[in-house]
């Protein structure tokens, strides 16, 4: 490709791809001058950056820091500057934000109105996790949720249906200055990606983000693969469901809570929305992370993966994808096409430890799916992030409880396995004791859950 | 009268829509250059060679400096002249800077900043309180005591002792917007400097050192900061005086920002340390006797650690009365970032002590914590006898009984207590906290000179007001709440007041930001100016109209002489007709205070701020996860001028301590590196994070100390309400155990150190 054609705040705009990944942060700030939307850390963490972005999937936030220019083709963009009326009548969430005294200093505040006004355009009312993603250290938070609150029966105001309408793009483009390739199936990415077996493959880029803003790392062959339609579905037969390594992890999270709640539940402090609006689950699957969130839960509800080479594909238990540090069952040319949950009952829960319940790494990640028939555990599948240099199963603590009645003593007796399973390292999220100490005690509160005993910290209210 | 509106920030309507201009969105000339620092791989050594072939061949690399290369002083120290701005060879921590990169964007700078090939002999850091102390790595000679009646005596008389200690971490700012500064070079050596600082004056002092010029060639503007938090009193300086060194020797623009990380890496923040303790007490929990020890990391260089530990040791008695007591100070070197001043500047750490002491003490006895705390507190004014602080200020303000009693009404305290303890008594995972803590807090400047402000305000022709003065604007509504003071004395809309950025060129030889005192200071010095004007018009228009001055009335956007009413524009116009000045200046210095640091022995403050916060929280005893379930809070703005923005500083300063005691956490390795150094790991709390049930409430009362409209301070007091999350977390860990043993609950709280401390109640 060699140029991008989208919608900036209601205006047709063509530019020319200098850079694969020049950010949109650095676009409008640096060649717009459209200074409303900040940078506050660079690494889509804080949300200062905040821009909506819409297309035919729908309206969503997303970072501008690590959103590359590639990613915009045909696609409508907002920022704080343009989302006041034509005649400047600001937005109910930037009137609402004034009048409650929603903002101090002001700085995160371009980040919180576009959270909040897609929320609008969404008719999301979950505040507190739209605006996870946006972090204000001024004002503690209760006067933007007010305002958030206040806004939120408005009606959408009329002139928001022409910022959100796409581009219309060229019919025939010059043909490709730079290595840029944007496939828009999973067999033309195939044979691409055989062509160019060293190139990067960039979904939803919140990894590959960071290798740019932060690693300052230079990439000069990639494909975006955020147009291959085919990687983009999910889909249920017998074998179960079926999802597209293209999937978000917004659109995954709505598929798996029927299915598997406390799943669910887990994914929603994934990432923040912003994170997980861009974020794919074959990404999450694909970068091979000891502390990927999706991995120990799909794991635990024997998961399998299908890659694909060129165009033949093979599949294999998600577990053995990983096999060391930094090390994956991925061959040269070969891409994560997809994974199958199989059909089965619920009985996972996926329990995610961090510092800050949204938005935080886990220290850990302990996912548990212990079936019990007649008082007798007949079979478990317990997988853990953080704990080793992969996602990694609890061979020890699940071959103690296979058999075994369920009940306390054989639970204490399996919870002493977890030093045969895991030898974890001490990092600044916690010290190899409590990720060990913990673990153990998740296989309790699995057990007291089980029972009937509240331990849902986050269900309590005052 | 425009004082006492709930009005909103005024520039609200711009931070909606994103038009509030913040330095890095400044429009500079095109062939600005942009900065950044080459930084020390290392904690503690030398550098002994600089290869920066690599970083000046990079491309869009402009020019590398070194100390070498540096005009004038390489300093940019606020204080003790020991913080070069680029290293000579020595090296104190990891992230001390060694050479600036100017290039033609801030990719390009940061880029080639990595490229360099820095030879180094590395010596073992000191990063911990211990090593320090066995190194005598300190500064001043030795430990700072204060001390009132006999201590020692006091102890060995007392019925009941306990000692214990509590380690306390550090806090980064993360202001939103980072560090950031420009310099225009201007004509015949002068510079126009634009920072996100609080201190506007220091930039220019430490400018025009670095650049051999004084200070009336370097002009220093700021508009707004995208957050201050104290972490923009000292900490600009670098980034403002290396533009200016760059923009003056190039005759080229300059702009630099941090990146997040490197913000992280190179800025000081809040002061870590350990409290050690040892207090007597009585059946009912009355301190009969307390020994403090405080040990503060200050980092590599003094910066502004002085007085942080001071002000420290000035709130080791909270809000109780101590008869007889020793605080004991020490302030440790370490190969660590440069610990600065954070909100609260040692008010926070000084009173973590004395919180956790209170609820010991309770502990030991088993009876409530506020049990304990009531019986310690100092007495409502008036207070007969006669109650001292451990530095021999009389406390002649005091409201911390009946603002605690209304706070505990209605927040229902005893009620909650027991209900909090049926639930615990139900529940065999999640267990809850309560507790109540107070705040008493001192305002002004305890390096008394600082007590001072000044304003320029302009009344042009057609009655528009021009206001200006020292104080600068991070977002706490200063400008806001300093406009609604100058529209009241003159009796005109808040809209007729044009807020302006502060500049060194108008208001000279300001005072930072700080220690809470921007509204009280300069509301004053704006009022002064205000009625200076306006008392020039009033006498004009007395003799037009034959009448007194004091009859002649300004109210509702009218003034009234000698049965005429004219509208404010109209008298001015008038005024200007007549020839009479409608500009001029105005000066505050606060009165009665007095201090001697040395021997920790006089009033350093005009009067305290007070405030109350009740806390209940629900911790998972298999996890330590950990939340806020409710936060009831009464503090004591005086007479509000502006009680929407003063809730503002209240909610948001309680969520920032609450993030300081429970999940902000500093990491460094063995090496000194900080682990921590962007949001990915260093986590503030985020918009689930506040209390669930969240009442804020104003004390009704005006300050008794004629400060502007009665009105107290608000910035920082609030932060320290945070700390009955400390406490309500250590009540509920100690709901995991049998009574016998006390929880010991480090800060920050984050769920390992609440996981660690459960099971100290487990194993008994």
């Amino acid at each position: 490709m060699s140029e991008i054609t989208f919608q900036l705040n209601g205006s047709q705009t063509t530019v020319p791809v200098t850079s694969p990944t020049q950010t949109l942060l650095d676009f409008l700030r640096i060649d717009k001058g459209l200074c409303g939307t900040k940078e506050g850390c660079n690494e889509g963490d804080c949300g200062a950056c905040t821009v909506m972005i819409a297309d035919e999937n729908g309206t969503r936030a997303l970072n501008a820091c690590i959103l590359f220019m590639p990613q915009l083709d045909g696609k409508a963009v907002v920022t704080v500057e343009g989302l006041a009326g034509p005649d400047n009548t600001p937005h109910p969430v930037q009137a609402e934000i004034v009048t409650h005294h929603g903002s101090q200093c002001g700085f995160c505040t371009p980040g919180f109105v576009m959270s909040m006004a897609t929320a609008h355009e969404n008719d999301a009312k979950d505040f507190d996790n739209q605006l996870a993603g946006n972090l204000c250290r001024c004002t503690g938070y209760a006067p933007i949720i007010k305002a958030a609150e206040a806004a939120a029966n408005a009606p959408r105001p009329e002139w928001m249906a022409d910022l959100i309408a796409p581009p219309s793009l060229p019919s025939k483009r010059a043909s490709e200055a730079v290595r840029i390739a944007q496939p828009s199936s999973a067999a033309e990415l195939g044979q691409w990606y055989l062509e160019n077996p060293e190139a990067t493959l960039i979904a939803g880029a919140t990894d590959v983000g960071l290798w740019i803003t932060k690693r300052m790392m230079t990439l000069d062959t990639v494909a975006f693969l955020g147009g291959i339609k085919d990687m983009k579905a999910i889909e249920y037969d017998d074998d179960g469901m079926h999802i597209g390594a293209g999937v978000s992890v917004s659109d995954f999270l709505t598929a798996i809570k029927p299915l598997h709640p406390d799943f669910g539940e887990m994914l929603r402090r994934f990432g923040s929305t912003q994170v997980r609006n861009a974020a794919t689950i074959g990404g999450n699957i694909a970068n091979g992370s000891p502390i990927g969130d999706s991995p120990p839960a799909l794991i635990a509800l024997n998961a399998k993966l299908h890659l694909q080479k060129g165009d033949e594909q093979r599949t294999i238990a998600l577990e053995d994808f990983f096999i060391s540090y930094g090390k994956q069952d991925r061959q040269v040319g070969e891409f994560v096409r997809g994974i199958t949950i199989p059909k089965q009952v619920d009985r996972l829960k996926a329990y995610k430890i961090s510092k800050r319940f949204d938005q935080d790494i886990s220290a850990l990640c302990g996912c548990f799916n212990i079936i019990v028939n007649d008082g007798k555990v007949t079979d478990a599948r317990i997988a853990f992030g953080g704990m080793a240099a992969t996602p990694k199963r609890a061979s020890n603590v699940e071959s103690t409880l296979l058999n075994a009645p369920w009940n306390e003593e054989t639970v204490r007796e399996a919870m002493e396995k977890f030093a045969l399973d895991f030898t974890p390292l001490t990092d600044m999220r916690a010290s190899a004791e409590y990720r060990l100490d913990t673990a153990k005690n998740l296989l309790l509160r699995y057990f007291y859950e089980d029972t009937g005993v509240n331990t849902r910290l986050l269900s309590v209210t005052p | 009268m425009s004082v006492s509106k709930p009005l909103a920030h005024d520039t609200a309507p711009l931070h909606v829509n994103g038009a509030a201009r913040y330095v890095d969105d400044i429009p500079l000339p095109a062939n600005a250059v942009h900065l950044a620092f080459g930084w020390s791989p290392i904690a503690r050594g030398e550098f002994t060679a600089l290869d920066l072939s690599q970083v000046k061949a990079a491309d869009g690399v402009i020019t590398v400096l070194t100390a070498n290369d540096l005009p004038g002083e390489n300093d940019t120290s606020p204080s003790a002249h020991d913080e070069p701005l680029l290293s000579t060879g020595a090296l104190h921590f990891k992230g001390q800077p060694i050479f600036i990169v100017a290039a033609t964007s801030h990719h390009a700078a940061r880029r080639a900043a990595k490229l360099a090939k820095i030879e180094v002999n590395e010596t073992d850091p000191i990063l911990t309180i211990e090593a320090a102390l066995a190194a005598n790595s300190r500064f001043e000679d030795g430990p700072v005591i204060w001390s009132k009646g006999d201590s020692d005596r006091a102890l060995a008389k007392s019925k009941n002792e306990l000692s214990g200690s509590l380690p306390f971490g550090g806090q980064e700012h993360f202001y939103l917007e980072g560090q950031a500064a420009a310099a225009l070079p201007g004509e015949n050596g002068d510079v126009l400097v634009h920072s996100s600082t609080q201190h506007p004056t220091e930039i220019q002092h430490k400018v025009a050192h670095a650049l051999n010029i004084p200070m009336n060639a370097v002009r220093v503007e700021v508009r707004r900061m995208g957050g201050g938090f104290g972490g923009k009193e000292s900490q600009g300086n670098a980034l403002a005086v290396a533009c200016a060194v760059v923009a003056t020797k190039l005759n080229r623009p300059a702009k630099m920002r941090y990146d997040r990380d490197d913000d992280m890496i190179i800025t000081g923040k809040r002061h870590d340390g350990r409290i050690d303790y040892r207090v007597g007490y009585d059946e009912n929990g009355l301190i009969t006797g307390l020994e403090f020890e405080h040990y503060i990391r200050c980092g590599w260089s003094q910066d502004l650690s002085l007085p942080v530990a001071d002000r420290a040791m000035l709130h080791s008695d909270n809000a109780y009365h101590l008869k007889d007591v020793k605080i004991t100070s020490h302030r440790l070197k370490t190969n660590t970032q440069s610990a600065t001043a954070y909100r609260g500047f040692g008010g926070p750490q000084g009173m973590i002590g004395i919180e956790r002491v209170m609820d010991e003490i309770a502990f030991a006895l088993g009876i409530d914590p506020l049990a304990v705390r009531r019986a310690n507190f100092y007495a409502d004014a008036p207070t007969k006898p006669r109650q001292t602080t451990p530095y021999g200020m009389t406390v002649e303000d005091g409201i911390i009984n009946a603002l605690v009693e209304k706070l505990a009404n209605s927040a229902e305290y005893d009620e909650r207590r027991k209900s909090v303890a049926k639930w615990n008594a139900e529940n065999p995972i999640l267990k809850r906290g309560l507790a109540l803590t107070p705040v008493k807090f001192g305002i002004s400047f305890t390096l008394t000179h600082l007590n001072q402000a000044g304003a320029l305000v302009h009344v042009y022709q057609d009655g528009s007001i021009h206001l200006n003065h020292g104080g600068t604007e991070m977002g706490q509504g200063l400008f806001q709440k300093v406009a609604q003071v100058a529209a009241s004395r003159f009796g005109v809309d808040v809209s007729n007041i044009k807020i302006t950025a502060t500049d060194t060129a108008k208001v000279p030889n300001t005072s930072a930001t700080a220690a809470s005192s921007g509204s009280d200071l300069n509301g004053m010095a704006v009022q002064a100016a205000c009625d200076t004007i306006k008392g020039r018009i009033a006498s004009f228009l007395a003799n037009q109209f034959g009448v007194k001055a004091a009859t002649v009335k300004f109210a509702n956007g009218l003034v009234s002489a000698g049965g005429e009413t004219m509208p404010f524009a109209k008298a001015a116009q008038r005024a200007y007709e007549a020839r009479v000045s409608l500009s001029a200046t105005g000066f505050y210095k606060t009165p009665k205070i007095r201090w001697d640091r040395v021997r920790g022995q006089g009033r350093p403050f005009l009067y305290f701020a007070y405030g109350a916060s009740i806390s209940e929280v629900l911790i998972d005893r298999l996890t330590g996860e950990n939340r806020i379930l409710r936060t009831d809070i009464l503090h004591d703005c005086g007479t509000s001028l502006n009680p929407a923005l003063d809730r503002g500083q209240i909610e948001g300063g309680f969520v920032q301590g609450a993030g300081w005691v429970s999940m902000e956490e500093l990491v460094w390795d063995d090496k000194g590196d900080l682990k921590t150094h962007a949001p990915s790991t260093y986590k503030i709390p985020a918009c689930s994070d506040r209390p669930m049930v969240f009442n804020v409430d104003l004390w009704q009362g005006e300050n008794r100390e004629d400060t502007v409209y009665r009105s107290k301070a608000v910035g920082e007091p609030p932060f320290m309400l945070g700390l009955s999350v400390l406490a309500a977390l250590s009540d509920a860990v100690a709901a995991c155990g049998d009574g016998t043993v006390y929880p010991n609950l480090d800060a920050p709280a984050t769920p390992e150190a609440i996981l660690r401390a459960v099971t100290g109640q487990e194993n008994t």
